[in-house]
C-alpha cells in the first residue's frame, strides 16, 4: 500500500498499463502458437501493444524498453506486410516472450524504486538477426511468388475499381534514410536491386551511389531520388519502401500515365509517410489496415475503465456508513413519539431496498474474473512442457468466474505450483504414456466453479496419480505419522503431501522436488480462508482442489455478548453451541479448564478472562459453550450469549493498536459499534 | 502599517500556521497545532473496548466508516481518570496517515500564536516532567502548553531513549 502511494502516478499508471498489455500479448503470441498461424488481427494487435509500450516507455524515459519494443515493433512489421506462410512460429514467440519477460523485470524493479538501466542490446540484436534472417530468405525465394500474388491483388482492386488493368505509370520517389545509418549509398542500392522486381526503367539519382563515396552526402542532404515505371499502384509503393530498413521519410508522386490520363487526384499531390520519425508520433503510425481494427478494439475497450482499488474501499466504506446511518433514521427514538407514520415507513421501506441493491452493486465491482490468472498459466504450461519435452495441454474451464479482487492476487501463486508439479510429477514422460495406452499428450485440466458462498478452483492431470507406497515410506522416515498406518484413509495419506518439505521427489529439478511448493499452495490459500484438498487415483491421475471463499472483505459472523463487548466469530469456524453444566467441566492441577464433548476433550477459554472483561456472567449454565475449529484441531469459547448471525464487512486493525493476540480485525455492527472480529487460529494457538 | 500588512501576506500563504486548537486537561490549557486537527467529536459514544492495549487506549471508535483508535489523554499523562461528561470531546487528529482520536475534558478555542510568544519549555535537566511539550505559548497573561504530537502517539520508551541520546 504505501509502496503504491509513494509511486508518481505516472509511473503507477504506466506500470498497470505495461503490465496489462504485456499480458495480452503473451496470450496472443501464445495462441498464434498453438494454431500455429499468426491471423492478420493478432499481428496487429501485437504490433499496436508493442507500439503503446514503445511510446510511454520513451515518455516515461525508458530507453531500454522502448528499444527493444521497437524492434519487436520492426519484426511484426514485417509479418505483417509479408504474407508469410513457413515461418518459424515458435521461434517467434520464444522472442517475444523472452523480450516480455525482460520488460516485466523492468518492470518489478521500477516498482521496488530500484536502478532499471539493464542494457536491451542483446535481445534487440538477436531479434533483428532473426528479422535479417526472414528477410534474407523472403528476397530471393520468395520474391517471385510475391510478385505473382501482387499481380493478383492488383487486378483484384483494379477491377474493383473499374479501371482496366495493366496500366505502366511514372513514379518519382524520394527516399530519406535515417539520420546516423551510415552507408546510405549502400542502402539505396539495395532498395534499387529490390525494386527491380516490382518496376522497370528505373533511373536514380545520385546515379554513381555505388562507386562515388561522395554519393553518402548528397543522399544525407537531398534524399535518395529515384524515378520507375511500375505497373503498381501508389499504396502498394508505399508499403514496398516502408518495408526498407532505416529508411525515415518518403516522398512518392506519380509524374505521369503512360497510357491514361490523370485519374486519380491523389496520386499527383505527393505523399509523405513518416516512418520510424521518434516516438512523439503515436498516431501517425496508424496505418491503412490497422487503424480500422484499432478503431473497432478501441471502442470496446472503452466500456471498461479501470480504477483505483482504494477508491472502491473507499466507496464501500461509504455504503457502509449510509447503511449505519439509515438504521439510524428508521429507528430513531424522537420517531416513537409521533403518530401515524405509514407513508414514513413506505419510504423508509424503498430507501433501504435502494441501499441494499447499492451495496449488491459495490460488492459486484470489486469481484474479477479469473481469466486473467488462468491464462497466465498457458505461458507456464508452454515453457514447461518444452524444457521437460512433454506434450502438455492445458484445458480452462470456467474461467469467468468471479473472485474477490484481493483473493485473486494471491491465486496466481499456488495455480503456478500446482500446474508445475502436474507436469513435472503427474505427467508421464511420452514413452511412459504410450505403454500405458495413454494419449501422448497430457493433459491438464483448470477448472472453476462457484459452490455456495464459495469457490472450488480444481487443477487435474492424467498422469500417473500419486504413490501411496512412496509417500507413505516418506511419512515413515520423516516420523510424520499420528495413527497406525492401515487406518489412514486415501485422502489423509494424500494430504501429507501438503506439509511443508515434503517431497518424494529423489533429485531437485529446476521446477519441483524442494518440497517447499505445496507449502506455498497451502500458505496462500490458507490466508485468504480456503482449503486444499487432494484426491489421486494411481495410474488415472491427480487433482488438487482449492476452495476458497468469494470475497474476504464480507463474512458471515456470529455476534457474541461478552459483558458489554460484542465479538465477532466467523460462521466457518463454528462448530457447533450447547449450554454446559458447571459439574461437566474438568480442572487440572494448573487450573486449566476442560469440557467432555462426545468422547473428546476440549480446553475452555473464557473470553472474559482473557480479555479481563467485567461479566455477570460466570456460572457456565448462564452462558453459553461455542466450539470452534481450526486445521482440525478444536476450542471451546465462554461467552455471555449469542446474538446472531449477520454478514459484517472486515476492515483492519487500526496501525496504531500493533497487533493483539486472538483479533484478527474489527467491523462495524448494524448499530454503528466498531467490533472485533476473532481470529479463531490465533486463539486455538 | 506595512507590518500589518506582511502579516496578512503570510496568512495568505499558509492560514494554518501559527494556530493552536486549545483544550483542557485538568487545570491546565494545551494547544495542539491546528494541521494536525481534523474534526472535533462532540461528546463521547460508543468506544468499543479493545484488550491486551495501553490503558490509556480506550478502544476504536466509528468514525463515519472508518475505524480509528481512541486515546484518553488525561491517562496518557498519567493523571487521574475523569467521568466523561457532555463537554467531553474526541479531537481527531491525522498524522502521517494515522489517525487517533484524543479524548480531552473540554474543548477551548483556536487560537493564533506568534512565534516570538512561544518558549521553548524549561530545561530537562531542571527536572521538569514535560515529555509532550514542545513549547509554551503566551496568550496575554495566560500560559497554553504546546503539545508535541509525534511524541504524543509514539511509544514512551521509545521517547525516553530518544531524550536520553
Amino acid at each position: 500500500m504505501d509502496k503504491s502511494v509513494s509511486l508518481e502516478p505516472m509511473l503507477e499508471m504506466f506500470i498497470f498499463e505495461t503490465l496489462q498489455l504485456i499480458e495480452q500479448l503473451e496470450q496472443d503470441v501464445l495462441s498464434c502458437e498453438t494454431t500455429n498461424q499468426l491471423e492478420s488481427s493478432s499481428i496487429n494487435e501485437i504490433f499496436r501493444i508493442m507500439h503503446t509500450i514503445k511510446g510511454s516507455a520513451a515518455m516515461m524515459m525508458l530507453d531500454n524498453i522502448a528499444g527493444l519494443a521497437h524492434s519487436i515493433e520492426d519484426l511484426f512489421y514485417f509479418l505483417r506486410e509479408e504474407k508469410h506462410h513457413d515461418i518459424d512460429y515458435s521461434r517467434i514467440c520464444d522472442i517475444v516472450l523472452e523480450s516480455t519477460d525482460f520488460i516485466k523485470n523492468i518492470i518489478s524493479k521500477l516498482e521496488n524504486a530500484e536502478e532499471a538501466n539493464e542494457n536491451a542490446n542483446e535481445l534487440t540484436d538477436k531479434i533483428k538477426e532473426f528479422l535479417f534472417f526472414l528477410k534474407g530468405a523472403d528476397s530471393i525465394s520468395n520474391s517471385k511468388k510475391m510478385l505473382d500474388s501482387e499481380d493478383k491483388q492488383q487486378f483484384y482492386i483494379t477491377a474493383a475499381k473499374g479501371h482496366p488493368d495493366l496500366k505502366q505509370n511514372k513514379y518519382r520517389a524520394v527516399l530519406f534514410f535515417e539520420p546516423g545509418c551510415a552507408m546510405e549509398n549502400l542502402r539505396a542500392f539495395n532498395i534499387v536491386h529490390k525494386l527491380n522486381d516490382l518496376a522497370q526503367s528505373i533511373e536514380y539519382y545520385p546515379a554513381d551511389i555505388i562507386e562515388n563515396d561522395n554519393s553518402i552526402e548528397q543522399i544525407r542532404a537531398k534524399g535518395f531520388e529515384i524515378i520507375f515505371n511500375t505497373m503498381h499502384n501508389c499504396e502498394e509503393l508505399e508499403n514496398f519502401f516502408l518495408n526498407t530498413d532505416l529508411v525515415q521519410r518518403i516522398e512518392l508522386s506519380e509524374i505521369e500515365h503512360e497510357y491514361e490520363s490523370k485519374s486519380e487526384p491523389h496520386h499527383t499531390s505527393p505523399r509523405q509517410i513518416v516512418l520510424e520519425d521518434a516516438d512523439e508520433d503515436l498516431p501517425v503510425r496508424q496505418v491503412d489496415k490497422t487503424s480500422e481494427e484499432a478503431a473497432k478494439s478501441s471502442v470496446a475497450r472503452q466500456s471498461l475503465i479501470s480504477v483505483n482499488v482504494n477508491k472502491l474501499d473507499q466507496l464501500m466504506d461509504l455504503v457502509g456508513e449510509l447503511v449505519i446511518s439509515e438504521a439510524m433514521v428508521t429507528l430513531n427514538p424522537d420517531l416513537t413519539e409521533l403518530m401515524n407514520l405509514d407513508s414514513f415507513h413506505k419510504a423508509a421501506r424503498q430507501h433501504r431496498k435502494i441501499i441494499n441493491e447499492l451495496q449488491d452493486v459495490v460488492m459486484s465491482i470489486r469481484m474479477v474474473p479469473l481469466a486473467i490468472t488462468f491464462q497466465k498459466m498457458r505461458r507456464i504450461v508452454r515453457d514447461m512442457s518444452k524444457k521437460l519435452n512433454k506434450d502438455v495441454e492445458l484445458e480452462i474451464i470456467g474461467e469467468e468466474t468471479e473472485v474477490d479482487k484481493n483473493i485473486i492476487e494471491h491465486l496466481s501463486d499456488p495455480l503456478m505450483h500446482l500446474i508445475r508439479n502436474a507436469i513435472d510429477h503427474g505427467i508421464e514422460s511420452r514413452q511412459d504414456r504410450i505403454k500405458h495406452g495413454k494419449a501422448e499428450t497430457g493433459k491438464i485440466r483448470l477448472e472453476a466453479k462457484n459452490e455456495g458462498g464459495d469457490v472450488w478452483i480444481s487443477v487435474k492431470d492424467d498422469g500417473a496419480g500419486l504413490n501411496k507406497d512412496k509417500i507413505l515410506k516418506r511419512v515413515r522416515e520423516m516420523g510424520l505419522a499420528t495413527k497406525a498406518e492401515l487406518d489412514l484413509t486415501d485422502r489423509e495419506i494424500f494430504n501429507y503431501i501438503l506439509l511443508p518439505g515434503f517431497s518424494t521427489k529423489d533429485e531437485v529439478s529446476e521446477f519441483s522436488g524442494r518440497g517447499v511448493g505445496m507449502d506455498v499452495v497451502v500458505q496462500n490459500i490458507e490466508t485468504v480462508g480456503g482449503k486444499v484438498m487432494v484426491d489421486s487415483l494411481a495410474g488415472k491421475g491427480t487433482a488438487t482442489i482449492l476452495k476458497i471463499p468469494l470475497t474476504l472483505a464480507i463474512i458471515d459472523g456470529m455476534g457474541i455478548q461478552v459483558g458489554e463487548s460484542v465479538f465477532i466469530i466467523p460462521i466457518k469456524s463454528i462448530k457447533e453451541s450447547f449450554r454446559a453444566r458447571e459439574q461437566e467441566l474438568i480442572h487440572d492441577p494448573d487450573g486449566n479448564e476442560m469440557i467432555m464433548v462426545r468422547g473428546d476433550c476440549l480446553p475452555v477459554l473464557r473470553l472474559q478472562e482473557k480479555y479481563l472483561i467485567q461479566s455477570q456472567v460466570v456460572e457456565l449454565q448462564d452462558g453459553i459453550i461455542i466450539i470452534v475449529e481450526n486445521d482440525s484441531q478444536q476450542l471451546c469459547l465462554f461467552a455471555d450469549a449469542l446474538l446472531g448471525e449477520q454478514q459484517v464487512v472486515v476492515k483492519a486493525l487500526p496501525r496504531y493498536l500493533k497487533r493483539i493476540n486472538g483479533i484478527s480485525g474489527c467491523t462495524l455492527l448494524g448499530n454503528g459499534r466498531a467490533s472485533l472480529i476473532l481470529d479463531v487460529a490465533g486463539l486455538i494457538n | 502599517m506595512s507590518e500589518v500588512l506582511e502579516e496578512e501576506l503570510e496568512e495568505g500563504e499558509d492560514t494554518q500556521k501559527g494556530k493552536f486548537l486549545t483544550f483542557v486537561i485538568g487545570r491546565e490549557e494545551y494547544g495542539i497545532e491546528i494541521r494536525f486537527v481534523t474534526e472535533i467529536i462532540g461528546g463521547i459514544q460508543m468506544i468499543t473496548e479493545v484488550p491486551e492495549v495501553s490503558d490509556y487506549v480506550k478502544g476504536i471508535i466509528n468514525l463515519r466508516g472508518k475505524i480509528i483508535p481512541v486515546i484518553d489523554v488525561n491517562l496518557r499523562f498519567k493523571k487521574e481518570a475523569k467521568e466523561y461528561s457532555d463537554r467531553t470531546c474526541i479531537i481527531v487528529i491525522d498524522i502521517e496517515d494515522l489517525s487517533v482520536g484524543l479524548i480531552v475534558d473540554n474543548v477551548a478555542e483556536v487560537l493564533s500564536i506568534a512565534e516570538e510568544n512561544i518558549v521553548p519549555p524549561p530545561d530537562a535537566k531542571a527536572g521538569f516532567h514535560h515529555r509532550y511539550i514542545k513549547g509554551i505559548g503566551k496568550v496575554g497573561t495566560a500560559v497554553k502548553l504546546l503539545l508535541d504530537c509525534d511524541k504524543l502517539l509514539s511509544d514512551e520508551d521509545l521517547t525516553t531513549m530518544n531524550e536520553i541520546a
